[in-house]
């Protein structure tokens, strides 16, 4: 998403289009660069990754024309495109969202927040909270829709933000300088304390432990919208279309948060060498705070519009999309605020492709895709630790 | 710095503490300890009120006895005299008593297996492995798709062992599971800690996942449905005849002698088993291998230009802690005679992660007490305590002074289903206050107290065990 | 040497007084007590909450006869967790209790098959109330019994009356990976395959919150029913996903989905939706009405589904103990216990009216196939039975084979 990153990697045919006069005075122009350009590299990478999936689909399409009988694979895949498609954009945005969280407090901490799973889940469950509340006040169907989910979504943030800011302050924040491993085996810990205090809190209020959100109660999201693509229609569910528009939105805001503004700027330079960025005046702590409040908002917002797609929750249900979006995290390459987004996108899409694709042969099945995804973290770990648009740095020694 | 502090002599204990320092005292303080919580657990009443909270605290306490003789000031020849009394005298009687302790101190041994074999990897290597059951899971399921009646591909196709063949497969589960350690290990070790630890992590999934569905096309795990029957070893006739002639001499109801006999069979397999992995793993720390773990562990860039060969050492350690994994998986798939993929969960890694911890990572002794604490918290203190508020519920106890009825304590509250939210802590806090654990490993301690102001995470300055500043290369 | 002599003495001292306390702990008692294992927390905690409470109202309702003969009952409720290992922990605990004459239990057949292994080496009688899994029965324990169906009738069932019943021709399955969900939809794919039903797809998930990938081949293929072996915390979700997704044929399940919080879950989507069970809701039972109303005024909510059988299941050791007790004239052993609750004989439950086959089935098992009214969870024991049949064990109906011929 940033300009700067693609500057230091341009090369071939696009050198001289970038170094020309008209790209200068059109990069430092606000609209094009905090709004045009981003929606573009989304839009680039959804097509990218779309039309690479579609292509290996109908590949394997020819290569196995009918794995079970009386089935033709490629009839299928063209019924099922678009909302494969739909699906995996959904699902794709929400990992990316959560991978933020990740890879911007791994920019300033070099340490895995094992623990942002649970922000995750937390902002699915405060979502829960704010909506029951309504509910038994008699209100929710009483608030317009959109304002209700953007108070929604933003409350959850906001709440989840705060929780990420004490988790740091009260665990984190005393390891700072201990070895590697501490603070990661720290956050393992908190993440277990934060599941069981929200189950003990869900049991204690409301006495269960599945949260079904009332969206049911409002009409405007129980109905799905249908789409025409070609012979076959296809219910998009609104939360699916809110999804995709919220995400859009919030990245929009980190975008210009990270590059244009005087705190984004110190956070990037804390992840470049903190005890320099220190030393130049800028307050390390302060800024490590807000990172862990921006990212846990970011899994805060995630959880709140994964709830508002899934409709009933638990308190266990943030590791395995945690566990996704760290893939997608590192896929992108840890660090690399583009490279959350590319890689969001790239798993969600690839699992609801692999899940499309693989239940009609017989031997594997869907129940193979989580260790695709996890194939796919090995994978690139191994060829490419630096991930798709990472730099390679060498360890410091 | 803190070295120096830490290098200075201790002050001298004063007074009592002086006293039991000395052998003599010790000695006696300690006999009368073993002597009392024997008696206590012999003498507990069954249908009291509190028995419950009584097991809570005495059956640590009983547990905990080794611990304290194998620390106490006295002679090598008591230490064994003791040792062997209690774990081969006091325990088996106990466990004739009440086979449930016996079940425990089975747990407690599977546990401390795993909990050795994970500090290998973590411990003396510095390897953050969050997938280790994936090792335990291997052995156990080279165990029991072997021996189950569920129809797995190989007893099919006649392949099935004698139960007597168990003894071979303690060997035949470590290899295999060594073996899984060197496949995964092989492209994974190159990676920096907090990777890898992801990377196991996925890998343990894996394994999960696949135990979960490899039973079709061809059914290798018997897949959910998990495995069912799986052999225990022979027991020999005497163990039998003995015990069920101790349980009659000493009047102790015994529902078949049968069973406890083949759990006192388990018992000591256990004890042996845990015994040759102390040895091992001692014989490890001191050997050249060893030494080139202690050196990754501190600085892989120095250990790497001082010509430690970093992917052999490591995989060694992988392979060794993935081997105790394994022989610890026979014993427990035999001993439960069924397991299915959810035995093999995560929490169970983070459990025996917190093992380690806990007890103090390296320290060997120290990784022992924390398998045992963790272990009697997991299985015999968090359920007593539940078991305590339903009796008190029974009994329709009142606390006194704020009056609160036992029965109204709700069943979401009770402290059984806890335990992830205790091990959760427990990390947090122990990584916090005492990150070098309960019984520290000395080199460790000094590790983990020593730089802690320090924002960036590799300092300049960094003090060596010898207490004299240097330069980093 | 002084020291040796003060081992030797405190080493010998302390043996004899452990000795000696220990004939004094080993003496019988005159409390019996039950113990009932399921999970009280966790997803699946509704129907494990409803299994002890109704273990609690059979005790408290029907302990004169045994404090006639001079025994007080005590209840002793477990959390197995729905996992296997704290299961068999559990399980150990219990066994070595004396006083533990009887167990009432578990909810998931992958818990209860490993911990009956426990039971049954200390000879402690089990009978569930929930297990459907054939592998419980079939290892023809003494010590195991169970009153409610099988899988591997309950899943052919389902198949029968979507072919028939409801004119089906094409199915999808999908299961929870689980011992219990697995074998349920395998049993029903078996089944549905003789019948001629067209198989679009088998699957096991065990994602929980998002099925949208899923959900996405269910819609291309657009099969007539799609069933799912699997328990309603999960089911639930799916179904109202898939809806909402637009599906539009048929659901139906095991008695997995009979819990009032499927209504919850599942919304308005779950509304049509058919379960094949072995527990008939409490109020088709002409036995059940004094239950429902007491189990309200003790518990403040509707029985759940397990909860009259877990009832049953009680009363059947309650009463085996009271026979074996009568007989001993004293304290009864297990075994005397396991012996007497496997003679159960026309005992006559809330649920039906039971007498154990020689590995612990009931004889004849009554299945139901009921369709979801409402999605109101307060609505659910109003479900209507489209079908019921009953069905003879298979050891039952060898028995009855073998004796036909021959007489």
């Amino acid at each position: 998403m940033t300009a700067e990153t693609l500057d230091s990697r341009r090369r071939g045919i696009f050198e001289s289009f970038l170094d020309s006069k008209f790209y200068r005075r059109l990069s430092r122009n606000f609209i094009y660069r905090y709004v045009i350009y981003p929606v573009g590299q989304m839009l680039l990478f959804v097509a990218l990754a779309a039309a690479v999936l579609t292509l290996v689909a109908y590949g394997i399409a020819i290569l196995f024309p009918e794995p079970r009988p009386n089935i033709v694979l490629a009839d299928q895949i063209s019924k099922q495109l678009p909302g494969m498609i739909i699906s995996g954009v959904s699902i794709g945005f929400v990992y990316a969202m959560i991978a933020l969280g990740y890879t911007l407090v791994y920019g300033v901490l070099k340490f895995i927040n094992f623990a942002h799973s649970e922000l995750f889940m937390l902002g699915a469950v405060a979502s829960f909270f704010f909506l029951s509340v309504l509910n038994t006040a008699g209100l929710l169907t009483d608030v317009h829709p959109v304002l209700l989910i953007i108070v929604m979504v933003l409350l959850s943030g906001a709440f989840t933000g705060l929780i990420g800011v004490l988790v740091e302050r009260i665990a984190y924040k005393p390891l700072r300088g201990a070895p590697r491993l501490v603070p990661l085996i720290t956050a393992i810990g908190v993440s277990f304390v934060l599941i069981d205090l929200t189950r003990i809190f869900a049991a204690v209020t409301i006495n269960d432990f599945n949260l079904t959100l009332p969206t049911r109660e409002i009409p405007a999201l129980a109905a799905p919208v249908p789409f025409q693509f070609g012979s076959t229609t296809v219910n998009v569910r609104v939360s699916s279309i809110i999804i995709v528009v919220a995400a859009v939105i919030m990245l929009l805001f980190l975008n210009y948060f990270v590059n244009g503004t005087r705190s984004g700027r110190a956070i990037r330079a804390i992840s470049q060498d903190a005890t320099t960025a220190g030393l130049m005046g800028i307050n390390v702590n302060l800024m490590i705070s807000l990172t862990f409040l921006i990212g846990g908002a970011f899994g805060g917002f995630a959880g709140s519009l994964y709830s508002l797609n899934v409709g009933t929750i638990n308190p266990y249900i943030g590791f395995f999309p945690g566990l996704k979006a760290f893939t997608a995290a590192v896929l992108g390459g840890i660090g690399n605020v583009t490279g959350a987004l590319l890689g969001g996108l790239f798993i969600g899409m690839t699992e609801s492709f692999l899940n499309g694709t693989l239940v009609y042969f017989p031997a594997l099945g869907q129940r193979y895709t989580d260790v695709f995804t996890f194939g796919v973290l090995i994978a690139v770990l191994i060829f490419r630790p630096q991930g798709l648009l990472g730099e390679r740095v060498d360890e410091k020694v | 710095m803190t070295t120096l502090t830490a290098l200075s002599p201790q002050p001298q204990p004063q007074g009592w503490r002086e006293i039991i320092r000395r052998p003599g005292p010790a000695l006696a303080l300690l006999i009368a300890y073993i002597a009392f919580t024997t008696m206590a657990l012999f003498g507990l009443d069954r249908t009291a009120l509190w028995y419950p909270l009584m097991q809570i605290i005495f059956v640590p306490m009983f547990m905990f006895a080794p611990f304290l003789v194998v620390s106490a000031p006295i002679k090598t020849i008591y230490k064994v005299i003791l040792g062997g009394v209690l774990l081969l005298l006091l325990m088996p009687l106990l466990g004739i008593y009440n086979p449930s302790w016996l079940g425990l101190a089975i747990q407690i041994c599977v546990f401390t297996g795993l909990a050795l074999g994970l500090n290998i990897v973590v411990g003396f290597a510095g390897l953050l492995d969050l997938g280790y059951v994936a090792f335990f899971a291997v052995g156990a399921y080279a165990w029991g798709s072997l021996t189950s009646p569920a129809g797995t591909i190989f007893t099919v196709n006649g392949w099935s062992v004698s139960p007597g063949a168990f003894y071979v497969f303690l060997i035949i589960g470590a290899a295999a599971a060594a073996l899984v350690g060197i496949l995964l290990g092989l492209p994974v070790l190159r990676l920096r800690g907090d990777y890898l630890a992801i990377v196991t992590l996925g890998f343990g999934e894996m394994i999960r996942v696949l135990a979960r569905n490899a039973d079709a096309p061809i059914n290798f795990t018997n897949g959910a449905q998990g495995l069912h029957g799986i052999a225990s070893p022979p027991v020999p006739g005497f163990v039998i005849s003995f015990t069920a002639s101790i349980g009659n001499t000493l009047g102790f109801r015994m529902e078949n002698p049968n069973a406890v006999a083949q759990q006192l069979s388990f018992y000591v397999i256990g004890i042996i088993i845990i015994a040759l992995i102390v040895i091992i793993c001692r014989r490890l720390i001191d050997s050249p291998i060893g030494r080139a773990w202690t050196a990754i562990r501190e600085d892989e860039v120095a250990a790497l230009a001082m010509g430690v060969p970093l992917v052999k050492s490591k995989l060694m350690a992988f392979a060794m802690g993935a081997a105790f994994g394994g022989a610890i998986g026979v014993l427990y798939a035999s001993k439960q005679t069924f397991i299915d993929p959810d035995s093999f969960q995560l929490l169970s890694s983070i459990t025996i992660l917190a093992m380690v911890i806990v007890g103090g990572i390296g320290s060997i002794k120290g990784v022992m007490v924390g398998a045992m604490l963790i272990t009697l918290l997991n299985l015999s203190m968090l359920t007593n305590l539940s078991l305590q508020i339903n009796s008190l519920k029974n009994a329709d106890a009142v606390i006194p002074i704020v009056n609160f009825h036992f029965s109204d304590w709700p069943s979401e509250l009770e402290p059984a289903k806890y335990g992830r939210l205790l091990f959760g802590l427990i990390l947090v806090l122990m990584m916090i206050f005492r990150p070098a654990g309960l019984l520290p490993e000395k080199r460790r301690k000094l590790e983990l107290t020593e730089r802690r102001e320090e924002v960036d995470e590799e300092p300049m300055i960094r003090d060596t065990p010898s207490g004299v500043p240097q330069e980093r290369s | 040497m002084k020291t040796a002599r003060l081992v030797t003495l405190a080493g010998s001292a302390a043996l004899a007084l452990a000795l000696s306390a220990s004939l004094v702990g080993a003496q019988d008692s005159q409390v019996i007590k039950i113990a009932s294992q399921s999970p009280l927390s966790g997803p699946q905690s509704v129907l494990g909450i409803a299994i002890r409470n109704g273990v609690e109202l059979a005790i408290e309702q029907n302990s004169q006869a045994l404090n006639d003969l001079g025994f007080t009952v005590e209840f002793v409720p477990y959390d197995d967790q729905a996992t296997a290992e704290v299961g068999v922990a559990n399980a150990q605990q219990i066994v070595a209790d004396p006083a533990i004459l009887g167990l009432t239990g578990h909810l998931n057949s992958g818990v209860a098959i490993p911990s009956s292994e426990v039971y049954n080496e200390n000879n402690l009688v089990m009978v569930s109330p929930a297990n459907t899994n054939p592998l419980i029965t079939d290892r023809g324990y003494p010590t195991v019994n169970r009153i409610c169906g099988r899988d591997d009738l309950q899943g052919p069932t389902g198949a029968v009356i979507a072919a028939n019943d409801l004119g089906v021709t094409s199915v999808y399955i999908l299961h929870d990976t689980t011992a219990y969900g697995q074998g349920l939809a395998d049993y029903f794919r078996a089944e549905a395959a003789t019948l001629g039903l067209t198989e679009l797809g088998f699957e096991g998930t065990a994602e929980a919150a998002n099925f949208d990938g899923i959900i996405q081949p269910i819609l291309a293929l657009n099969p007539d029913l799609v069933f799912f072996g699997g328990i309603y915390s999960q089911t639930g979700v799916f179904i109202s996903q898939a809806r909402a997704a637009g599906y539009t044929g048929l659901f139906m399940g095991g008695d997995g989905f009979d819990s009032s919080e499927f209504a919850e879950l599942a919304g308005d989507a779950g509304v049509g939706t058919y379960y094949t069970t072995v527990a008939g809701p409490a109020s088709v039972y002409p036995n059940a009405a004094q239950f429902i109303e007491d189990y309200n005024e003790a518990f403040g909510e509707d029985p759940q589904p397990f909860a009259a059988q877990a009832y049953d299941s009680t009363v059947i050791i309650l009463n085996g103990i009271a026979a074996a007790a009568t007989e001993a004239g004293g304290l009864p052993t297990r075994e005397a216990v396991a012996a007497a609750v496997r003679a159960t004989e026309n005992y006559e439950g809330l649920t039906g009216t039971i007498t154990f086959d020689d590995n612990g089935d009931p004889e004849t098992a009554v299945y139901f196939a009921v369709e979801v009214v409402s999605a109101d969870p307060a609505e659910w024991s109003n479900n209507t039975i489209v079908a019921s049949a009953v069905l003879p064990s298979p050891l039952f109906a060898l028995q009855q084979a073998e004796a036909t011929p021959s007489s």
